[in-house]
């Protein structure tokens, strides 16, 4: 356990912690491997096999070739799609988070606690309540099927995390130091400007890297709000496995979906510290 | 959830010369904004599950008709059957694993961090992904029975993938490896927390690393367990888009489950009354899950500040 062991309990512990991540990597080395053989090759034997010659193309064509429902764009107008709902989504419910949890953990206002603990309730209300009251919001103020109505989406949804995970960093600071920074006559922003900015790179990192997994990888409001061109990747990607269902593309179909995880895997490996921080904050509400 | 860690003398007071509207605004508005759609939202869902709207909501009362409706359907009794036993295999199948794998991990064994991260990374990945991937590998004629079959073994069968009665497993199956890695990462915090003292003593009174970790290392681990529990039956309960991508339900209706009725009815059918209704019973499903987890967490908390 935690002093020396025996050797053979040591080869023991290593052969199956080896076993398991070979287990745990297997599906994403099949998938990059399949992104290199070409469909026939893959028709021929099995999804499972090391590429005879590597074809390179079924990026290209991944990317910008293959048809969804009549338009041969590939997968880069639903990239796009994502990217623009995901950035301004995640740039806003951040900030308007770290506001609203500096003014609940460090300011006194009525009804302080009261609106915080309605707004943690968004953690845990299951996104099927919201489903009908979002589709007529969104055509009453004609943002359905457009990529703004997902960014106000998942901005109001988002809050109640970036809140929560801003506000349980924020009230570890001591009130002394807003309260010499308003003797020194500094107002609730510029406090928050100079004091508690500067303070908040982790935290902030945090939350950035919870609200752009999350809103890059949903897929219920996206396949709800949205059709055809105006889709998110996840959504594309299962209208792409629907639409060439009766004449499988696999290499091409398996590049499609190694583009779609790889920003939310680039972060992951960039920030794989902070993303564990986040994944912990928010299961201990 | 709303612990006040601070007396609220300590808060200074917005108001008077700080208490200007800008600041109002910025602090009210998101915050009203999101507390005003979660409370008008949810009761008009659970108000909508009461009339008889179909195409577009309409007034009216029907009382419970919506929910009889849908608790006699079939689709909800196979999604309800479905839910119990996904739930529960795959909360316990990840617990086990996750807590094997904090283990094995807590061994000071080389290259730590490197493994954690493999265990980690499909939380990263969207369930769209995982699921279309699963579905590749499951899939008998493309995926592992076709491979066992070209190596020779062609008596070998695995094809729950398409088997009405085993194709819930699949959905446990991937569920476990996208989501096994956080329990892995809770239990391993926890067990880095455990007094080092306590293992001292124990192995001091003569106790193998065995009967050190049962008797002395888990039963410090038993509150974590139930966090991971409520996170992993929160994602259980409202599970879509995995079993959208998996399976989309299929074979026939085998693996429904409680979300895919709701859009089902809400959306393909224009049954908005009873979507409605399958939603509240969803929210209904996970309150009793999350009342009594609320109901501990209080009682743990009015114990440790009274101790």
């Amino acid at each position: 356990m935690r002093e020396r062991t025996f050797a053979p309990s040591r080869f023991l512990i290593y052969l199956c912690v080896l076993l398991i991540a070979a287990a745990y990597l297997a599906p994403l080395v099949v998938v990059v491997l399949n992104s290199l053989r070409t469909n026939e090759e893959i028709a021929q034997a099995s999804m499972i096999g090391w590429p005879q010659q590597w074809a390179w193309s079924n990026y290209a064509r991944a990317w910008s070739g293959f048809c969804v429902a009549e338009t041969c764009a590939g997968i880069r107008p639903y990239m796009l799609n994502s990217a623009l709902v995901t950035i301004p989504a995640t740039i806003i419910s951040t900030l308007l988070g770290a506001i609203a949890g500096y003014a609940v953990s460090l300011w006194r206002f009525r009804g302080d606690n009261w609106i915080y603990g309605i707004v943690t309730l968004g953690l845990f209300l299951p996104q099927q309540m919201r489903l009908l009251p979002w589709t007529i919001v969104l055509r009453d103020i004609g943002l359905i099927n457009t990529l703004t109505g997902l960014v106000l989406i998942h901005t109001i949804q988002g809050l109640s995390f970036t809140t929560l995970f801003c506000r349980n960093y924020y009230i570890a600071i001591p009130h002394e130091l807003i309260r010499a920074a308003r003797i020194d006559g500094a107002g609730f922003f510029r406090i928050f400007w100079r004091i508690i900015l500067p303070l908040s790179a982790p935290i902030l990192i945090v939350t950035v890297i919870w609200q752009f997994t999350h809103i890059w990888n949903e897929f219920l409001y996206g396949v709800t709000f949205t059709t055809g061109q105006q889709q998110p990747v996840t959504a594309a990607l299962i209208a792409l496995s629907a639409a060439i269902a009766d004449i499988p593309q696999h290499g091409v179909q398996s590049a499609a979906v190694i583009i779609a995880a790889l920003p939310t895997l680039l972060i992951y490996l960039l920030g794989g510290r902070y993303f564990v921080r986040g994944l912990t904050a928010g299961a201990v509400k | 959830m709303t612990d006040i860690a601070s007396p609220a003398t300590g808060r200074p007071a917005i108001s008077g010369a700080v208490g200007r509207l800008p600041e109002y605004l910025m602090i009210w508005v998101p915050l009203l904004l999101s507390a005003a759609h979660l409370i008008s939202f949810s009761l008009w869902t659970i108000w909508i599950s009461f009339t008889p709207s179909t195409l577009v909501p309409v007034t009216g009362w029907v009382g419970m008709r919506n929910y009889n409706a849908v608790l006699a359907s079939r689709n909800w009794q196979i999604a309800f059957d479905n839910l119990l036993l996904f739930g529960s295999a795959f909360v316990l199948l990840s617990l086990i694993t996750g807590l094997m794998l904090a283990i094995l991990l807590d061994q000071r064994i080389r290259g730590e961090n490197v493994l954690r991260s493999i265990f980690l990374y499909p939380l990263a990945v969207s369930f769209v992904v995982t699921g279309t991937v699963w579905s590749w590998l499951l899939n008998p004629g493309i995926g592992i029975q076709k491979l066992v079959h070209d190596l020779g073994w062609t008596s070998f069968r695995f094809d729950w993938l398409v088997d009405r009665d085993m194709a819930i497993w699949t959905i446990v199956i991937a569920a476990i490896w996208q989501s096994s890695g956080f329990a892995m990462a809770l239990f391993l915090a926890g067990l880095r927390s455990v007094d080092a003292d306590i293992i001292k003593a124990a192995q001091i009174d003569g106790a193998g690393a065995i009967r050190t970790y049962w008797r002395v290392i888990l039963p410090t681990l038993w509150p974590i367990t139930i966090t991971v529990i409520v996170v992993q039956l929160q994602f259980a309960i409202s599970a879509f888009d995995l079993v959208r991508a998996l399976t989309n339900g299929g074979p026939g209706i085998a693996t429904q489950l409680p979300a895919l009725v709701v859009y089902d009815l809400m959306f393909q059918r224009s049954q908005l009354g009873r979507g409605a209704a399958a939603a509240v019973l969803m929210l209904l499903i996970l309150l009793a899950v999350l009342l009594p987890y609320a109901a501990w967490r209080y009682v743990q908390r009015r114990r440790a500040t009274h101790a």
